[in-house]
């Protein structure tokens, strides 16, 4: 509850992949089920090949010497020494095939054991072991490869292995860094003290995160290691008496002025065969680190329902809030997509009338739209909700009915105070820089102007040394401390409305009640009127002079405050003070 | 009295920094445990209720001090001995959201432990542990992710269970969950107490909760205990824990209005006390 997300869709974890759904859904995906078909036909042309393929690959024709394409019995041509070239390609498939595994194999096996062990114990292994990382990712690998020929000769498996080794850092460091996030996770500590032992937690925890990151990186090393062995071959570092892929392009180029066509067969092949790869590298991503259902709303979609929502804006006969109403929300309705075409509602048409002074609670448990209502009175709910009726009375205008009177609102009449104070400052700037900024932002004042402005008010929100703090950065305060400079901030501009969502939820009981005393004396001294988000019942008794009860979305209850908590009318209201009281040192 | 099942003696917890400083997190802390008793450490953010627990559990290193669990000593063993003695204490975690796996399934979740400790019962044991905790007996095949934030901490406390342990240690429990929820969570808790004779050792930051749930309160303030007894939440007389009962606000205006006052007296009588010495 402490944590309540504005956007239901994102506490949604991503989702376990089970091997099945992630077959379909990679194949019902039209740039997936390409990119496996081609891949899949290369690698039937290449187990085809003692079958299928018309000659041996070193069998020469003398009649076919520099054959065009589609000439009879030569589909693609044949070379210079009148071999047939689409023979070579397919015998030169299962060459390239067997290459590209061994690289796989050899990479995942050093990179990810490595990365697993490194990032679970951590310590002296982590530095020894990056330490050698470092050192291979600094080798150049061509020529790493062109200085082992002089070694082992023409040996291309030699030379794909060691390439397998020089790209294991790629496994390595994106395996150590999943594992470093996951073995602080709670239930790797769960599963220690339930007694696993470290295989099995490496096994049955920590292997399982890191195996969609792993897949995708298996697609992107699979199109390097065909790139690089159809370059080592190219140089003529292959074994000329075997067909492969870049020794056919090597012979074509060679021949080019004679045989103007020999180049397109091999250059395509590996061009397709290395595109297939990395696409499908990129659909993997998408299939496997996206959650389970697409929950975008359609664009046109999203437009019909901004426009229905404006109709029924002008059409309102608007009942004109009275005098002193500060804030008036009228029939306000917000959904999330929950597929291309439906939105599903969260905040059914809620009503809610802030006077001028006046401290209104909304209270509710998660997943009441409590916190919905706050962000659509800032303008700052998440971008995938949609706003599907009424309407925000600000000051006379209506701030959903356009964007401009959103923006002239927004810092100059509505405050924010938020959640969580640390996450709420940027830790890149100082305290003193973020509030002069914010300050200018909403008055045409100096630096100086809003400096010395800032510093009586920072006094005043009882901050000892102003100037002190000013200076210093967001990670050298207390959430107390951070959370007192936020409100600084948000009564700044000096507003008419602060909307505060669960401003003492992340802060010790001692410092919320000084936060409390705060806000009650400086709505007092500024008759500033605030809208108090919050679950906590004890703040609403200790801080609000009127209360609405909200559920699944509606206010069920609303009174003011002393009368809600004697005498409550809902069931709802009733269970909710009872469970607080039940909890509560009343004898003191 | 029977002798305790736990024992904590003089714990103290450093940490050391990157560059050798090193900070006291846990200061000459003892307290023990009996069987079917729940003890209650409460303190607000960095007093080192946390720091205890996880040192209880192995997951935190001990620097001196000793801790003792039917009689044998458990701090600073190995990870092997620790699985033969420590078994009896297992663990309820804040976060019912990260404390689950989210690629297993809850019957895995539960069947887990019971491999891990060679114990047979599998299936049944499973539905008989579900079952103890208010859930359907079919949620056995279904992810963490379809149950909300209360399910998943009665699935952590099935697992916790899972083993028959003698000491459950509850990290606030409850503090991620919303108040009629964190109604029933405490009430299923005090049975399973009573059926179980499990012993909890209850770390919290709600004075409140932990009266209503503890035999025994012990108040951190800065990695000590100031105070500890039974009725500590009630007739505090640490300075610090009187301050801590009075911040916490009263759902009844009226009341709530009343203890203000007393806390602001509290207060202003502490400066004039301070200002006098």
């Amino acid at each position: 509850m402490s944590a309540e997300t504005p956007n239901p869709a994102a506490t949604e974890a991503p989702v376990p992949v089970a091997g099945r759904s992630v077959m379909k859904r990679l194949v019902t995906n039209p740039m997936g089920a390409i990119c496996l078909a081609y891949l899949l036909f290369v690698i039937f042309l290449g187990l085809s090949s003692p079958f299928l393929a018309p000659f041996q690959p070193n069998q020469a024709d003398l009649n076919a010497v520099n054959a065009g394409p589609f000439e009879p019995g030569h589909l693609l041509g044949a070379d210079s020494a009148g071999r047939d070239i689409l023979s070579q390609l397919m015998w030169g498939t299962s060459q390239t095939l067997l290459g590209s595994v061994l690289v796989l194999t050899i990479s995942v096996a050093a990179g990810v054991t490595g990365g697993l062990l490194a990032g679970f114990y951590r310590g002296k292994f982590e530095t020894a072991a990056d330490w050698v990382n470092d050192v291979i990712m600094s080798l150049p690998s061509i020529v790493l490869l062109i200085a082992l020929y002089a070694l082992t000769g023409p040996n291309v498996m030699v030379a794909m292995a060691v390439f397998g080794l020089l790209v294991a850092p790629t496994y390595y460091r994106l395996v150590r860094a999943v594992v470093v996030g996951v073995r602080t996770e709670l239930y790797v500590d769960a599963a220690k003290v339930v007694g696993l032992s470290d295989q099995r937690i490496i096994g049955r925890h920590v292997l399982w995160a890191v195996r969609a990151p792993v897949v995708i990186q298996s697609s992107f090393i699979l199109a390097a290691g065909i790139g690089i062995q159809a370059g080592v071959e190219f140089l003529g570092l292959g074994d000329p008496k075997q067909a492969s892929w870049g020794g056919t392009l090597q012979n074509a180029n060679n021949n080019i002025y004679n045989n103007r066509f020999g180049v397109l067969w091999p250059a395509l092949l590996v061009t397709l065969t290395i595109l297939a790869l990395v696409l499908l590298g990129n659909v993997l991503r998408d299939v496997l680190q996206s959650s389970a259902r697409n929950k975008t709303l359609r664009k046109d979609r999203r437009r019909e329902l901004a426009r229905k929502a404006q109709q029924e804006r002008t059409a309102a006969t608007s009942d004109l809030p009275a005098q002193d109403v500060v804030l008036s929300i009228r029939g306000l309705r917000v959904g999330y997509p929950d597929g291309p075409d439906s939105v599903r509602e969260v905040v059914h048409g809620v009503d809610l009338d802030v006077r001028r002074g006046e401290i209104h609670g909304l209270v509710g448990e998660s997943g009441s739209g409590k916190s919905q209502m706050a962000f659509s009175t800032l303008g700052i709910l998440p971008k995938e909700a949609v706003i599907l009726g009424g309407s925000i009375y600000q000051g006379g205008e209506d701030i959903l009915a356009d964007d401009k009177s959103m923006k002239k609102a927004r810092g100059h009449r509505i405050g924010y105070i938020p959640q969580e104070p640390m996450s709420n400052l940027d830790p890149s700037f100082t305290i003193g820089a973020q509030l002069v900024y914010g300050l200018r932002a909403v008055k045409t004042i100096s630096a100086k102007e809003a400096k010395k402005q800032l510093t009586t008010l920072l006094a005043k929100v009882g901050i000892r040394d102003p100037e002190g703090i000013m200076r210093l950065y967001p990670h050298e305060i207390s959430g107390g401390m951070a959370q007192r400079v936020l409100i600084c901030g948000a009564v700044a501009a000096d507003p008419d409305l602060i909307v505060a969502d669960e401003p003492t939820t992340a802060l010790d009981v001692t410092v919320q009640a000084e936060v409390l005393e705060l806000l009650r004396q400086l709505s007092k001294e500024r008759g500033l009127a605030m809208i108090l988000v919050t679950h906590n019942l004890g703040v609403v008794a200790d801080l609000c002079d009127t209360v609405s009860v909200m559920k699944s979305g509606r206010i069920v209850e609303h009174n003011d405050v002393e009368s809600l908590f004697e005498d409550p009318q809902q069931d709802y209201t009733k269970e909710l003070l009872e469970s607080t009281r039940r909890v509560e040192l009343l004898e003191v | 009295m029977p002798s305790p099942i736990l024992e904590v003696k003089n714990l103290d917890v450093t940490y050391t920094g990157r560059h050798g400083l090193s900070k006291k997190v846990i200061n000459d802390v003892s307290f023990d445990l009996h069987p079917g008793e729940t003890v209650s450490l409460v303190g607000e953010s960095g007093s080192g209720k946390t720091t205890i627990g996880r040192a209880i559990l192995g997951l935190a290193p001990v620097t001196s001090g000793s801790i003792t669990f039917c009689g044998e000593t458990i701090s600073n063993i190995s990870r092997s001995e620790r699985r033969r003695i420590a078994r009896g204490i297992q663990v309820v975690f804040q976060d019912p959201y990260s404390s689950l796996n989210p690629s297993m399934t809850v019957e895995d979740i539960l069947v887990e432990p019971m491999q891990a400790a060679g114990a047979s019962g599998g299936r049944d044991r499973v539905r008989e542990l579900l079952d103890s905790v208010g859930l359907p007996s079919d949620s056995g095949s279904r992810y963490p992710k379809e149950f909300s934030g209360g399910q998943r901490q009665r699935i952590a406390i099935a697992r916790a269970l899972a083993l028959d342990p003698a000491v459950i240690i509850c990290d606030e429990p409850t503090s991620a969950l919303d108040v009629t929820t964190q109604a029933r969570v405490l009430a299923l808790l005090k049975d399973l107490q009573q059926q179980t004779g499990v012993a909890y050792l209850f770390i919290s930051h709600d004075l409140g909760v932990v009266n209503l749930i503890s035999d025994r309160i012990g108040v951190l303030y800065q990695g000590s205990i100031v105070e500890l007894g039974e009725h500590v939440a009630t007739k505090p007389q640490h300075e610090y824990t009187k301050r801590l009962q009075m911040a916490a606000p009263v759902a009844d205006p009226k009341k709530q209005r009343e203890r203000r006052a007393a806390r602001l007296k509290l207060l202003a009588d502490e400066k004039v006390g301070a200002g006098r010495l």
